[in-house]
C-alpha cells in the first residue's frame, strides 16, 4: 500500500475507519466462540482431569475415539437420529408440497402457525413433554390399548430396542412443520404456467413432481438438509431429558458424551476431541450439501 | 386428470391435518395433565373431572419455577439488546462501506453459523471459572452474544445490502457522518428487520439449555429450562406439576409466538433459507 500515491493512501485508510463499527461485534464472536472453538481444539492434545497438570498426548485422544465401543456408539446413534431428524421430515415435507403443488392455498394460516410450534419452545420442554407421552400410563400406550395393541404397549423410552426410534420421533415431530412449511413456501414461488405445460405434454403426477416441482425446491432442500441434519448430530437437549442415553448406552450421543466425560468424569481431553470430531462433522457435511446443492445449478 | 387433481389436494389436506393433529397432541396432554389434582397418577389424555389451577400455584410458588422465569429474563434482556446493537453497527458497516476485505469479514462471521455449543462448552468452562463468569449471569450473557453474532450480524447485513445506496450517497453528499447516516436515516428504516432478529435472539436465548447447565452449576441461579430438566431428575412422578412447570417455561415464547407470528414465521423461514 505505501507505493500507492498518497491520495489515495489517505482514502485507504479513510475505508479501513468502517472496521470501527465491526470491531464490537468481532471482539465478542472471537472472545467468546472462535477462541473457545480454538481451545478446545488445542484441550483435545493432552489428557486432562480439570483439576491436576494436562499431560500431552498428541492425538491419542482421537485415537481412543475409534477404538472406544461407547464413543464410537454416540456417533452411530448420532447418524441414526439424522434418518428420523431430517431424512423424515424431509420426505414428508415434499410429500405434501408435491400433493399441495398446484393450488394456491387458502387457510395456511392456522397450519403454519401450528407447524411452527415445535420450532419455537425450548426442547427441553419438548423433551418432558415426550417423556410423559412415552410413559407407561403416557398418550402413545394409551393409543396402543385403545386399538387393542396391549401387548404393543411399552414404557417406550427404557426399551431397548426402541428407546432410540422413540428419541428420534421427537425430532420429528420437531422438524416436521418446518420441512413442510419451506417446502411449501417453495413451490408457492413456481410459475403456475409450467404446470400447465406439464399437464399438456401429458405429465402424471409423478413426473410432474419430478420435473417441475423439485428442481425448484433445491435452495430450499439444502437448507433443510442442513438444518435438520445439525440438529440431529449436535441434539443434546431432547437426548438428556428424555433418556440421558440409556438404557444402557443405547441413545448416548456425542453432545451427551461430551458433557459427561467433561464434567463428570474427569476426562476433559477426551471430550474435547470428541467435540472436535462432531464440529468437524457438522461442518463436513454443511458443505457437502451446499457444495452439491450448488454443483447442480 | 380432473379427478386425479381433486384426489392429490385432499390428500394433501389430510397430510397436513393429521400432521397439525400430531403436533397438537402433545401439547393438549401435557396441558390437560397440569390441570388434574396434584400428586395424582395421570393416564394419557384425560379429561379433567375439575378444572384446577392449584398445580400452577405450586409450580410457580413452591418448586420455583417464579425465579427460574426471572432468571432467563435477566440473561434474555442482556442478550437481546447487546447483540441487535453490535449486528446493526457490524451489518451497517460490512453492508453499505466498501471495507477492504470486507467480504473475508463476512465470511468469516458466516462460518460462525455451524458452531454447536459443544464445540465451546468446554474450556469455556475452565476460562471463564479462572475470570469468575461461572455461575454468573455476565458469563452466560456474553457467550450468548457471541454464539448468536454470527446470525445477527448476517441478519443485519443483508438487510442493509439491500437498502438504496442512493439514501446513503445523498446523506454523504449533505456531509452527514457515518453515524448520522445510521442513526438518522437507516436505523429507523430497518426496524422490521431489528424486530425479527430480536425476536429469534429472544428465542434462542430463551432455549439455551447445555451452556447454561455447564456455566450455572448452582442450581439456585438456574435459568427456566435447566431448572426444568433438573426438576424433572427429582419430581418425575409428580405429573401434574411437572406438566405446570413445563407449561410455565413454554408460556413465555408462546405468548411472543402468537403476538408476533408474522414476524416470528418469516423470520425462521428466511432466517434459514439465508442461512
Amino acid at each position: 500500500m505505501g507505493s500507492r500515491p498518497p491520495v489515495r493512501s489517505r482514502e485507504a485508510r479513510k475505508r479501513w475507519r468502517g472496521y470501527v463499527y465491526v470491531l464490537p461485534a468481532f471482539a465478542v464472536y472471537v472472545a467468546f466462540a472462535v477462541l473457545p472453538a480454538l481451545h478446545t481444539a488445542y484441550l483435545s492434545l493432552f489428557e486432562w482431569d480439570g483439576v491436576t497438570l494436562g499431560e500431552w498426548v498428541g492425538l491419542g485422544n482421537y485415537a481412543e475415539i475409534f477404538q472406544d465401543s461407547i464413543l464410537r456408539r454416540s456417533v452411530f446413534n448420532a447418524l441414526v437420529l439424522v434418518v428420523f431428524f431430517s431424512f423424515v421430515p424431509i420426505v414428508l415435507g415434499l410429500l405434501s408440497a408435491g400433493l399441495l403443488a398446484r393450488y394456491r392455498r387458502p387457510g395456511m394460516g392456522a397450519y403454519r402457525f401450528l407447524f411452527m410450534l415445535p420450532q419455537v419452545v425450548p426442547l427441553v420442554a419438548v423433551g418432558v413433554t415426550w417423556r410423559w407421552l412415552y410413559g407407561d400410563d403416557g398418550v402413545v400406550n394409551q393409543a396402543l390399548r385403545a386399538v387393542g395393541l396391549d401387548g404393543v404397549a411399552r414404557a417406550w423410552l427404557g426399551d431397548f430396542d426402541f428407546a432410540l426410534v422413540a428419541v428420534g420421533l421427537v425430532g420429528t415431530w420437531v422438524l416436521s412443520g418446518l420441512c413442510m412449511m419451506l417446502f411449501l413456501s417453495g413451490v408457492q414461488k413456481v410459475d403456475p404456467s409450467l404446470y400447465e405445460a406439464a399437464r399438456i405434454d401429458g405429465a402424471g403426477p409423478v413426473r410432474e413432481f419430478v420435473s417441475v416441482t423439485l428442481p425448484h425446491l433445491r435452495g430450499e432442500l439444502a437448507v433443510a438438509m442442513t438444518v435438520t441434519t445439525v440438529a440431529a448430530l449436535a441434539s443434546f437437549d431432547i437426548v438428556y431429558v428424555t433418556t440421558n442415553g440409556g438404557p444402557g448406552e443405547q441413545t448416548t450421543v456425542p453432545g451427551l458424551l461430551v458433557y459427561r466425560l467433561a464434567f463428570s468424569e474427569g476426562k476433559v481431553g477426551l471430550a474435547a476431541a470428541l467435540a472436535v470430531v462432531l464440529g468437524i462433522l457438522i461442518l463436513a457435511i454443511v458443505y457437502l450439501i451446499n457444495r452439491l446443492s450448488r454443483d447442480r445449478t | 386428470m380432473n379427478t386425479v387433481a381433486r384426489s392429490e389436494r385432499w390428500s394433501g389436506y389430510a397430510l397436513l391435518t393429521v400432521m397439525a393433529i400430531v403436533v397438537v397432541i402433545p401439547f393438549l396432554s401435557v396441558f390437560l395433565a397440569s390441570l388434574q389434582p396434584a400428586g395424582t397418577p395421570v393416564v394419557g389424555l384425560t379429561w379433567p373431572e375439575r378444572w384446577s389451577w392449584d398445580n400452577y400455584e405450586t409450580a410457580w410458588s413452591v418448586a420455583g419455577f417464579s425465579d427460574l422465569i426471572r432468571h432467563s429474563l435477566i440473561i434474555a434482556v442482556g442478550v437481546v439488546p447487546a447483540c441487535l446493537v453490535l449486528a446493526a453497527l457490524a451489518g451497517y458497516a460490512l453492508g453499505t462501506m466498501k471495507l477492504p476485505g470486507g467480504n473475508a469479514m463476512a465470511a468469516f462471521f458466516i462460518a460462525g453459523l455451524t458452531i454447536p455449543v459443544e464445540l465451546i462448552v468446554v474450556p469455556l468452562y475452565f476460562d471463564l471459572r479462572g475470570l469468575g463468569l461461572t455461575n454468573s449471569y455476565l458469563g452466560v450473557i456474553l457467550v450468548e452474544i457471541a454464539l448468536f453474532m454470527p446470525f445477527s450480524v448476517f441478519w443485519m447485513r443483508t438487510h442493509f445490502l439491500s437498502t438504496p445506496t442512493s439514501l446513503v450517497e445523498a446523506a454523504r453528499m449533505d456531509g452527514a457522518s457515518s453515524a448520522t447516516i445510521l442513526v438518522r436515516i437507516l436505523l429507523p428504516l430497518a426496524r422490521p428487520s431489528l424486530m425479527t432478529l430480536g425476536l429469534l435472539v429472544f428465542m434462542w436465548s430463551w432455549n439455551q439449555f447445555l451452556l447454561v447447565l455447564v456455566l450455572i452449576q448452582d442450581t439456585t441461579k438456574h435459568t427456566a429450562p435447566a431448572g426444568l430438566g433438573f426438576f424433572v431428575g427429582q419430581n418425575s412422578t409428580d405429573i401434574p406439576t411437572l406438566a405446570a412447570g413445563t407449561i410455565i417455561v413454554m408460556l413465555p415464547i408462546l405468548i411472543l409466538f402468537v403476538v408476533f407470528q408474522r414476524s416470528f414465521i418469516a423470520g425462521l423461514l428466511q432466517g434459514a433459507m439465508k442461512g
